[in-house]
């Protein structure tokens, strides 16, 4: 039973970990109808520029969430301006930012491996605390409960900003009906790249700790880990944030479980779950007409 | 004057189909990197095929490598395991892409990113099982394949040929024929191409078990040339990229325009070399950027621009 128990609890802690770098993905798609297809190499970024702060100033790795809030601002405002509202005027929206954002994938990836070296990188274990937690009698490395205890607080504030801010509901309308927004006064461009930079900022803060969950972080990670986060955006619904603590929690217990029984097949999980999803309910475990948030 | 009409209409797929087919039987004598010319041929074959689905239906595969990966595999597992001649081996690995194509039909239902995400999970899934070690005693696991037994480089250069010509022609024909017109009138507005009569879910198939067929071909004729492959090899997702950043170059929905892609990318990829492949992928990046911004018909449609008809 013990082993089950470890797949349960350590499963929840991954899942929970698995919604905050899917949930920037999800926010975008949301209110921009667009695919970042290069989430993946910002949550990468996340991790390379926490283990610089390690290596280079001896920095505690935490440091690396506000570096990734700065970063996402300096690189998410350019970015944004210089490629959304072009493309939004363009015949066929979807699918091209669908490329264009595969080739800013490339461009990322290629660019890291250049400043950082394609080698992995760990950051070092004691640093978010050298202990253990134990639940269940089953005991999982600090790292692991500060980085779930990360990702529900980010969650939260996400969840807070929609539901008690101006800017939240503002940004709410513009997911509900993009035209009618912009009617109603609202300034749906400002709003949508505010939107994009919470997005690669919270996909910046999950980065941080993926050297601890999954072992180690290398710029090659990026296209798993969109794809990873894709399915769980689309098992809890596109443009649904508690859908993706769902999609989370499926995607993390799924892994842990065939990881503890049958370890060879685990990294079939995300895509299998993905591709059933799409196939059985398109909108998701929650379907469109459930709006949360 | 109907025979004018169809000779007008066939004319340049037919001197198009001479020209290539010609010059890629003559280079080898004049150029001895054989390898270099049947790689060139396989990616024209590869973003010919995408661009049969992208291009002409509007649906864009991102695991297309896995009907490539399907095909090398079948053909293969047939040359082990049978006695049949390799060319018959060879269709058996078209026949096993079109199965898995068959089996993924379902994912036309989706629309657009959705559709091209899940085709990538798709072939991310056949990778893994492939490459499973618990499967080493069929498909060789991570150890891969070796087909040694039917090495015949020139054979497998003459048969890729063929496909690539095979695919220009398909392109060809959905481009002239009344089913070409029937797959122009689905992109522009579905809706209104069934109500007047075209079974927009029967040909949408078609055109999706033709693309797989062209892409297991190609698997299947360089599993042969190559005789000796891992799975990476034939399933890495680089694949798909520079097909699909190869038909974008040359422009979708032409029949020149992939094949020009893939020749002029192709040559200069081997060009500046793959010393340092994060350079080459930083200029992939930039490209596709680029043509999305300023160009999304390719560079054939700068032609088209200058009042030549792109054909």
């Amino acid at each position: 039973m013990s082993l089950f128990e470890y797949a349960l609890i350590g499963g929840i802690l991954y899942g929970i970990f698995f919604s905050l770098i899917a949930v920037g993905l999800n926010l975008v798609f949301g209110v921009m109808r667009m695919i970042n297809l290069a989430h993946g190499q910002f949550v990468v970024l996340g991790g390379l520029g926490a283990s610089v702060l390690v290596d280079r100033l001896h920095l505690n790795p935490l440091f690396g969430i506000p570096l990734a809030i700065v970063g996402a601002i300096v690189i998410g405002y350019p970015l944004y301006y210089a490629v959304v509202p072009r493309l939004q005027k363009s015949r066929d929206p979807e699918m091209l930012s669908f490329i264009l954002f595969f080739g800013v994938a490339q461009i990322i990836e290629a660019l890291s491996v250049m400043a950082f070296g394609p080698d992995q990188r760990s950051l070092p274990g004691e640093a978010l605390g050298s202990g253990s937690i134990a639940v269940l009698g089953q005991s999982f490395p600090d790292s692991w409960w500060v980085a779930a205890l990360v990702s529900v607080l980010a969650i939260v504030g996400l969840y807070l900003y929609f539901a008690r801010t101006k800017l939240g509901y503002a940004t709410r309308a513009i997911m509900a009906d993009r035209d009618e927004a912009r009617a109603t006064g609202i300034n749906v461009n400002s709003l949508s790249a505010l939107a994009f930079v919470i997005g690669l900022a919270l996909a910046g803060i999950a980065g941080v700790f993926v050297p601890y969950l999954l072992g180690s972080v290398s710029p090659s990670d990026g296209n798993s880990l969109t794809t990873t986060s894709f399915a769980i955006v689309i098992i809890g619904s596109l443009g649904n944030a508690l859908g993706t603590v769902v999609g989370g929690l499926v995607f993390g217990l799924g892994t842990m479980l065939m990881q503890t029984y049958f370890s060879s097949w685990s990294n079939l999980v995300p895509y299998a779950l993905l591709v059933l999803i799409v196939l059985i309910r398109p909108s998701g475990l929650l379907g469109k007409a459930v709006r949360h948030a | 004057m109907r025979e004018t009409a169809a000779v007008r209409r066939w004319m340049p797929g037919g001197v198009f189909l001479l020209v290539v087919g010609v010059c890629f039987m003559l280079l080898p004598k004049v150029y001895g990197n054989t390898s270099l010319l049947f790689s060139m041929m396989t990616f024209v074959v590869l973003a010919q095929g995408l661009n049969l689905l992208y291009g002409f239906t509007g649906y864009l595969p991102f695991g297309y490598v896995g009907f490539f990966g399907a095909g090398a595999y079948g053909t293969s597992l047939l040359v082990l395991h049978t006695h049949l001649p390799v060319l018959v081996c060879v269709a058996g690995g078209a026949l096993a892409a079109v199965l898995m194509a068959v089996v993924l039909g379902p994912l036309l239902r989706l629309s657009g990113a959705y559709f091209s995400i899940a085709n990538l999970a798709a072939s991310q899934i056949l990778f893994y099982v492939v490459s499973n070690p618990h499967l080493s005693k069929i498909t060789g696991g991570p150890y891969g394949l070796s087909v040694q037994k039917a090495y015949d480089p020139h054979g497998s250069y003459l048969t890729m040929v063929a496909v690539m010509l095979l695919s220009i022609a398909l392109a060809t024909y959905f481009r002239s024929s009344r089913f070409g017109m029937a797959l122009h009138a689905m992109r522009q507005d579905p809706v209104s191409a069934s109500m007047a009569g075209v079974h927009v879910v029967r040909e949408r198939l078609i055109v999706w078990l033709t693309s797989a067929a062209v892409a297991g071909l190609a698997g299947g004729v360089y599993a042969w040339n190559l005789s000796v492959f891992y799975p990476d090899a034939v399933f890495t997702l680089q694949i798909s990229v520079f097909a699909i950043v190869f038909a974008l170059f040359g422009g979708v929905g032409t029949v020149i325009g992939p094949v020009v892609g893939a020749i002029v990318l192709y040559t200069f990829y081997n060009g500046i070399g793959i010393s340092a492949p994060q350079y080459f992928e930083l200029f992939y990046g930039v490209l596709i950027v680029l043509l999305v911004l300023f160009l999304p018909n390719g560079i054939t449609s700068v032609l088209s621009r200058w009042g030549l008809r792109v054909f």
